[in-house]
């Protein structure tokens, strides 16, 4: 099962290192790894994607939370929370397709970041399964090369039912 | 005050008595520094052979003292030979700082980019490590890592300090350390878990504690003795457990594990409710095969540390504390009044009784060569158990915990999670600088010390009074025994065919020593050698035949031993050894 996890943690040189350590050692995949600082400068926050059963993701969870320089560890999978990723995407494009591709762009909202004679670059920002969606569409049409950011996690509102 | 002598001060302030280190590692310039301003403290030096031999060495004085030990190296390969002294204590909880102080004087050697990347290396053994950038961190850095190393599941720590933060000089502070971001200690447990805890107990009808090294760290010895007393629950303990409850306690059923007694795991399997305390349900200790452990028993797991917990067996009760803490807490949890069913218990002590009857651990000589079992419960008997034994890995390591009747903690020394051969020597040099006063005897295999020997220089040097007992069999005994019994008698790698005289190697580094083959000659030659003055080295011949029983077959159960060489091996994969 896929899961997201985020992990919050002291801003510090060698932070990266040891968690994405813990993954080598494991032997398991980091599909994506997301690190940047927080509303705290001292802070970052790492949102990392990967696979794996309840229990390797259980063991996962407490190796983190043992590691000194983490301050929270949280399994979002199951969670209701915002999910967002950003890719740039190039295509190449001739007379025939360039219209097409701008069509493409319309539909998902995605942004021209870079126009040449010869391919556009387009910027786009959602969930996984749209950003998914888009390479494929685009894919037929000449997409050359794609950038994706990997995916950022934060956990939405609680919602409170309170009685009147 | 410039940042090399900020380093002295601050392990002199944190009450360090010795420093071990490689003879590289204090150059001129330090050596200077050390004599001129830290003379007249506490603080000694030890200079050891190799940085190996360092690193056991304060794993040693850690193990038999509790207090973090300390080891002092330079960049180059002194650090890269620490790795195994790092590991070692690390899987065996014990609180051991590695300072990689860059000590050169050659100035080329300043960039520390241009050097081994300690930090990298060091990661997956350690329990933290840090790379000190700027000598106003310094004091803070160092004092951090004692705290680490000290608290909650203790362990490793590495310390990287570039040369010009040594070089550089700020105002030396000795700064408090409160709490430590990110770092969580685990003290009392949530009353949810207590409760359920203690309602489990009650209503047990065959339950038995595990006991593993965490009773010995959290120093829980004393409250799980009342305990077990008043609410008559049998004790049985790892290897790691071994000293952490009386061996005379009414409570006590001997030790478990692959080379356990039957009795103990028989009890263990055959329980209805099995309460771990501060032990991590090694390979080693269930047998291996973790979804058949205790089939009939539910499991109340203490532990400090979250990430033991469901990692080998899944437990019914998982509760994370420190182990003190938690034994207190389930006792005041159950009332005074709640008194266990007589007639269960006492079918329960029966049964074990019965089972020790059966399989009983006692040791016989037999024939003209000296048994190691014999020679070692003789050994026992000698110290009254109430020496530091400090042991190597092997066969001679099993039968110590088999024979050794361990009378307090902290006084079993081995490497139980590493298995380090050649841990044993400098361990127990470590282990008489820490408790000067009590009896320190390192029981080593031939194999094991040939690994580490080179530290006779170090415990002659600082005259210690240490007792080495050397099983001297011309094998890798257990590679042996494994050989024998899974391996059709193929017999690879395990001979010595050229054993050197170690009478001799002891002599020419100036210590005292002597050979016994005779099992007549045993008794007296132990107690002469016990009361010679100085490093003495007792060479024990003995029967290279002679195997480990009771053994768990490896893939069975822990009901399932092997009790004797006439006993059949079971047929199904080779097991894997390591």
């Amino acid at each position: 099962m896929r899961h997201i996890i985020s992990i919050l943690v002291d801003n510090e040189p060698g932070v990266l290192a040891r968690i994405a350590g813990l993954f080598t050692a494991r032997g398991f995949n980091i599909e994506s790894l997301c690190v940047a600082e927080t509303e705290k400068p001292s802070l970052s926050r790492l949102t990392l994607v990967t696979s794996g059963d309840e229990w390797i993701i259980d063991q996962i969870v407490k190796r983190f939370e043992n590691m000194i320089n983490v301050i929270k560890v949280e399994d979002l999978s199951g969670e209701d929370s915002l999910e967002r990723e950003l890719i740039i995407a190039r295509i190449s494009t001739n007379q025939k397709t360039r219209s097409e591709v701008l069509r493409v762009a319309d539909i998902f909202r995605a942004n021209v970041v870079d126009v040449g004679p010869k391919s556009y670059a387009l910027e786009l920002t959602g969930n996984k399964e749209k950003l998914e969606a888009f390479i494929e569409i685009l894919r037929p049409l000449g997409l050359k090369e794609i950038s994706r950011t990997g995916l950022i996690s934060l956990k939405r509102e609680k919602k409170k039912i309170t009685e009147r | 005050m410039k940042g090399i002598e900020i380093f002295f001060k601050t392990l002199e302030k944190e009450g360090v008595e010795y420093i071990f280190s490689p003879p590289n590692s204090f150059g001129k310039k330090v050596d200077k520094l050390f004599s001129d301003k830290f003379s007249k403290s506490k603080m000694k030096k030890i200079i050891s052979g190799n940085e190996q031999g360092a690193s056991h060495m304060a794993d040693g004085y850690a193990r038999t003292t509790g207090k973090p030990g300390i080891v002092v190296c330079d960049s180059d390969t002194s650090g890269t030979n620490t790795i195994t002294g790092l590991q070692t204590a690390n899987m065996d909880s014990a609180p051991m700082v590695v300072f990689i102080c860059h000590f050169s004087e050659n100035e080329n050697l300043s960039n520390i980019f241009d050097q081994i990347d300690h930090i990298g290396i060091s990661r997956s053994t350690t329990k933290h490590n840090f790379l000190c950038e700027k000598v106003e961190d310094l004091s803070r850095v160092l004092r951090e890592a004692l705290y680490l190393s000290t608290t909650g599941r203790p362990g490793t720590i590495l310390v990287d300090i570039p040369k010009q933060v040594l070089d550089s000089e700020t105002k030396f502070t000795f700064p408090t350390i409160k709490k430590v971001s990110g770092y969580k200690i685990p003290k009392e447990a949530k009353s949810v878990d207590i409760k359920k805890a203690a309602k489990l107990i009650m209503n047990s009808k065959r339950p038995i504690v595990f006991g593993g090294g965490g009773i010995i760290i959290s120093e829980a010895t004393e409250a799980l003795r009342k305990f077990a007393n008043r609410l008559k629950i049998p004790v049985t303990l790892t290897l790691m457990g071994l000293g952490g409850y009386p061996p005379d306690d009414p409570m006590r059923v001997s030790w478990i594990g692959m080379h356990g007694s039957y009795f103990a795991n028989m009890a263990v399997h055959n329980s209805d409710l099995v309460i771990s305390i501060g032990a991590r349900f090694d390979d080693r200790s269930t047998g291996g095969v973790f979804e058949k452990f205790a089939p009939n028993a539910k499991v109340i797991h203490i532990d400090i540390d979250p990430s033991t917990i469901n990692k080998n067996i899944v437990v019914h009760c998982p509760i994370v504390g420190d182990a003190k803490t938690v034994i207190n807490q389930i006792s005041k949890e159950i009332p005074m009044s709640f008194k266990p069913n007589t007639e269960d218990r006492l079918a329960w002590f029966n049964q074990i009784k019965d089972w020790e009857n059966e399989n009983p651990t006692v040791a016989r000589q037999k024939g003209k060569m000296i048994k190691t079992s014999y020679a070692i419960d003789l050994i026992s008997k000698i110290t009254k158990g109430k020496a530091v034994v400090v042991t190597d890995v092997g066969q001679h390591q099993m039968w110590v915990a088999q024979y050794y009747q361990f009378a307090n903690p902290r006084n079993q020394i081995t490497s139980g999670g590493l298995g380090t051969m050649g841990f044993g020597f400098p361990a127990a040099i470590g282990a008489k600088l820490g408790r000067p006063n009590d009896t320190v005897l390192a029981i080593c295999g031939d194999g094991s010390f040939q690994m580490n020997m080179q530290e006779f220089s170090t415990a002659v040097e600082n005259q210690l009074d240490l007792k080495i007992i050397l099983i001297n069999n011309g094998h890798h005994g257990m590679v042996r025994q494994w050989q024998t019994l899974f391996f059709d008698k193929n017999y690879s790698c395990c001979k010595f065919d050229l054993n050197p005289d170690y009478v001799k190697i002891a002599q020419s580094y100036g210590a005292k020593a002597f050979k016994i083959d005779s099992p007549n000659d045993l008794e007296g030659s132990f107690k002469e050698g016990l009361s010679t003055k100085g490093v003495v080295l007792m060479e024990v011949v003995v029967d290279h035949t002679e195997m480990v029983y009771p053994m768990l077959t490896p893939g069975g159960t822990m009901d399932d031993m092997l009790l004797s060489p006439d006993d059949p091996i079971p047929d199904g994969p080779v097991p894997d050894m390591s």
